[in-house]
């Protein structure tokens, strides 16, 4: 079997015009940027026979340039990935075999992106979404992520390897390299990012590595946002004592640098003393809180609705506490094992707290911070007069209208919890190390960097691109979310 | 002022109290000292040992006298083994006459951080050195940082939404985006690796620690600055466009001002009162940064102590980092405050 080159026959005839224009659009933009500090301004120019004409100049045509050079560069990306989906496999290179294995995302992303596009005007915030270039960018980049996580790990689908298992004779081997050993073949006959340093697929890591960021790190950042909310909207309603109590802890928390925090909070010695179980059976109560209080607030005068509701949501919610907290081989294990519904594998719980832990305090003083604006405004007032009682105002008045900045924030928070968690796997701390995560792969990949440097490079383009998707979306929603 | 300093002072004591308390009981759990005693003595020993060795070494008191002590304001356990005399303020065993000599109190504010187990060195020898290496690492990063972030985020906020606003702001949520562990990977497999790539620079940080050179130095700084910048400039861009929109640079602009003029005489200063703070306010990412680029780079300041006291256990050395971390990032913070209500005369404190 031969080994891949990066571009395969599509790059004879491409790759050098792609290299062309690729320089070509780089000095397009440095030329446009310089210009712009100089050239005359573009104007539009009104003529006699009602035609308008646009007074460019050298900075107009740069700016001419850019543009068509961007698509063609897209154009031939494009052609690389597409040419990789419809030539056999190994003819597109490394490239075209990755971009066959994501094909199933490609449909999922298009189908998702052709159903929104064509129902935007009826979907709110998130069909606004849709008419900023930046946000779509960045949605497009978090749902890559998101759809590779849930396809690869509830279907097995993207990647090529186990990312656990070894090959022998693929040890640190360049990307596109073939597997020899033909008893061990997976779903491609190469390593197509390469191996690592125990001749585990880097690219099946990195596959798998989506999968463990994309489900702890959205649903931590929702916990954090719970235990923020529950304590930050009495905290700046009420005022008085108890905020001055909240704000003291919550500053507490954020004078520690993380790293230490986490350094103090995820060895084993403390796990052994059991703070971080207690600590999760403090922090996941506030879910369970928040939804009972809200229900219970808006439906507190119709008993006969409340009660059915409370209980329900009660036993559901409870029941999934009490199996979250309740893990064997720790001190808080009280639930036999037919009951405990799920266990939450070796490290995962204790990360999963101490990135709560650190979150929840920032949120904390956002939620503050809007709601002691938002209470002075009328609607409250309004509200108060009509007697609603204080959590209905908090709840069901004030949270609705913080809204806008909470969505903003929660996109830019789950890429913060992202960047945190690569910093746990990073100093080895939480997760097993042979877990595929970016973090650890970094880590693992870092120690023979000066001499093998794609182990580590795959994890953190694959985090990059997350985090920067998460950031553009964020924007994109912030600009949109303040047009109306 | 001054009551407002004192105010402030005062809640920063309190805190750095309530903080140490908390880092001295993570770090002083049982399952800590164990294993402190099991890497004295060696794995082998049993339960009662362990409990002997702690008892003599002043560990089987209460974790709040140990902290009193630990904190020089409660005096120093001492212990009399038939006319040997051991003891937190005495060096290894004394008899009773130079026992007696000794000083009662030895704790934090006496200038006594106790040894480090793992460097087998005074704790405040250490640190002190580790200090001083981060201080010229953090000091390159200002000097880049700064001027950096407040030029892009000036330039990008002066005209906003022009071309030249669009590509400096991607590129300022590219870098916020990129973690320390990202970038610093990224420019070593660049600039660094020996397989691939330009080869220009260094991959490790030891040899700056005698002599600093472009070649050993550039990639740590570069890539803590990085990620800073991009939060900074992104901060000095929104209070340049906020400022710019202002009713009085409209007036300066009309009067005929040229637009140099107005952004450099009138709209700066105004526009630097925000990212002060911001600035401020991120020193304690620069520590987490700093941590991240020293194991990196194997530079053996601040925040490689921090790991290495962390993971072996180093328990005194350990609370010293913490001690000094924590100090930092709540004197930053106080900086901050002060900072803000000198250079925006809107705030008046009375």
């Amino acid at each position: 079997m031969e080994p891949l080159t990066w571009t395969g026959t599509i790059g004879t005839f491409v790759n050098p015009i792609f290299s062309i224009t690729a320089i070509a659009f780089g000095l397009a933009v440095v030329a446009q940027i310089v210009l712009s500090f100089f050239a005359p301004a573009v104007t539009l120019q009104a003529n006699a026979d009602g035609t308008l004409q646009q007074r460019g100049g050298a900075f107009g045509l740069a700016e001419k340039a850019v543009k068509l050079l961007l698509i063609a560069n897209v154009a031939l990306i494009l052609v690389y990935l597409v040419g990789g989906i419809l030539l056999p496999y190994g003819d597109a290179g490394i490239i075209g075999a990755i971009s066959k294995r994501f094909l199933p995302v490609w449909i999922a992303l298009i189908l998702t992106f052709g159903v929104s596009i064509t129902f935007k005007r009826r979907l709110g915030l998130y069909g606004k979404l849709f008419d900023s270039t930046v946000g779509m960018i960045g949605f497009a980049l978090v749902m890559f992520w998101v759809f590779t996580a849930v396809l690869a790990g509830l279907f097995d689908l993207i990647a090529t390897y186990d990312p656990l298992s070894q090959i022998s004779g693929l040890k640190n081997k360049v990307p596109g390299f073939p597997v020899t050993d033909e008893r061990k073949l997976g779903a491609v006959p190469h390593y197509l990012l390469g191996g690592d340093n125990l001749a585990r697929d880097v690219f099946s890591r990195m596959v798998y590595g989506s999968t463990v960021v994309i489900s702890i790190a959205p649903l931590a950042t929702l916990v954090a946002f719970m235990v923020g909310i529950t304590l930050g909207l009495p905290a700046g309603y009420f005022s008085g004592r108890l905020d001055t109590l909240l704000t003291f802890l919550s500053n507490l928390i954020l004078a520690f640098p993380v790293i230490l925090l986490f350094y103090l909070l995820v060895t084993p010695e403390i796990i052994q003393t059991g703070i971080p179980s207690y600590m999760a059976m403090i922090l996941f109560i506030f879910p369970v809180v928040f939804f009972v209080v809200l229900l219970n607030a808006r439906f507190y005068t119709q008993p006969s609705k409340r009660n059915p509701i409370l209980i329900g949501v009660l036993a559901v919610l409870g029941y999934f506490y009490l199996s979250t907290i309740s893990q064997p081989g720790t001190v808080v294990h009280f639930l036999p094992a037919w009951l405990d519904l799920f266990d939450i594998p070796g490290g995962i719980l204790v990360v999963f707290v101490s990135v709560v832990f650190v979150n929840s305090p920032t949120v904390f003083r956002i939620v503050r911070g809007l709601t002691l604006d938002l209470r002075t405004r009328d609607y409250v007032a309004a509200a108060q007069t009509r007697g609603e009682r204080p959590w209905y105002i908090m709840l069901w008045e004030i949270l609705p209208n913080a809204r806008g900045p909470l969505i903003v924030d929660f996109c830019l928070r789950i890429g913060y919890t992202t960047i945190l968690l690569g910093t746990l796997g990073f100093f080895g701390l939480g997760l097993p190390p042979e877990s595929p995560d970016w973090g650890s792969t970094i880590n693992a990949g870092r120690r023979l960097l000066s001499t093998y440097i794609h182990p580590p490079l795959a994890p953190a383009g694959a985090l990059l691109t997350l985090v920067l998707g998460l950031n553009l979306l964020a924007d994109g929603l912030r600009e949109e979310s303040l047009k109306d | 002022m001054l009551l407002f300093l004192a105010r402030k002072t005062l809640g920063m004591l309190v805190t750095a109290l309530c903080l140490t308390l908390i880092v001295f009981f993570l770090t002083n759990l049982s399952p800590n000292l164990e294993k402190l005693a099991k890497s004295e003595l060696g794995a082998r020993i049993t339960d009662d040992e362990v409990a002997s060795w702690l008892d003599k070494n002043g560990y089987a008191q209460p974790t709040l006298v140990r902290y009193g002590e630990w904190l020089g304001v409660l005096p120093g356990w001492t212990r009399d083994n038939d006319g040997e005399f051991t003891g937190r303020c005495i060096d290894g065993k004394a008899d009773a006459e130079t026992a007696a000599s000794a000083s009662r109190f030895c704790g934090v504010v006496q200038g006594d951080w106790g040894e480090s187990s793992v460097f087998k060195r005074d704790v405040g020898e250490v640190v002190s050195r580790a200090l001083k290496l981060t201080g010229k690492l953090m000091l390159c990063v200002m000097l880049v940082m700064v001027p950096g972030a407040l030029i892009v985020g000036v330039l990008a906020g002066m005209r906003e939404g022009s071309r030249l606003d669009r590509s400096l702001s991607t590129l300022s949520i590219l870098t916020t985006a990129t973690p320390e562990y990202v970038s610093g990977v990224v420019l070593v497999a660049i600039f660094a690796s020996s397989a691939v790539g330009l080869k220009w620079l260094n991959g490790s940080a030891t040899s700056a620690m005698d002599n600093i050179t472009i070649a050993n130095f550039t990639l740590p700084v570069l890539t803590i600055a990085l990620y800073g910048m991009g939060y900074i400039a992104r901060m000095t861009r929104a209070s340049m466009t906020e400022v710019m929109t202002a009713q009085y640079i409209r007036t300066a602009r009309l009067k005929g001002v040229s637009f140099y003029n107005v952004v450099m005489k009138h709209a700066l200063r105004n526009a630097l009162i925000a990212p002060f703070t911001v600035i401020m306010l991120q020193f304690p990412w620069l520590l987490n940064g700093v941590v991240i680029v020293e194991t990196l780079f194997n530079y053996k300041g601040f925040g490689w102590t921090l790991v290495q006291a962390a993971s072996n256990n180093d328990i005194e050395l350990l609370l010293a980092v913490s001690v000094v971390s924590v100090f930092v990032v709540l004197i930053s913070q106080l900086i901050s405050d002060i900072g803000y209500v000198f250079l925006n005369p809107r705030i008046r404190i009375t």
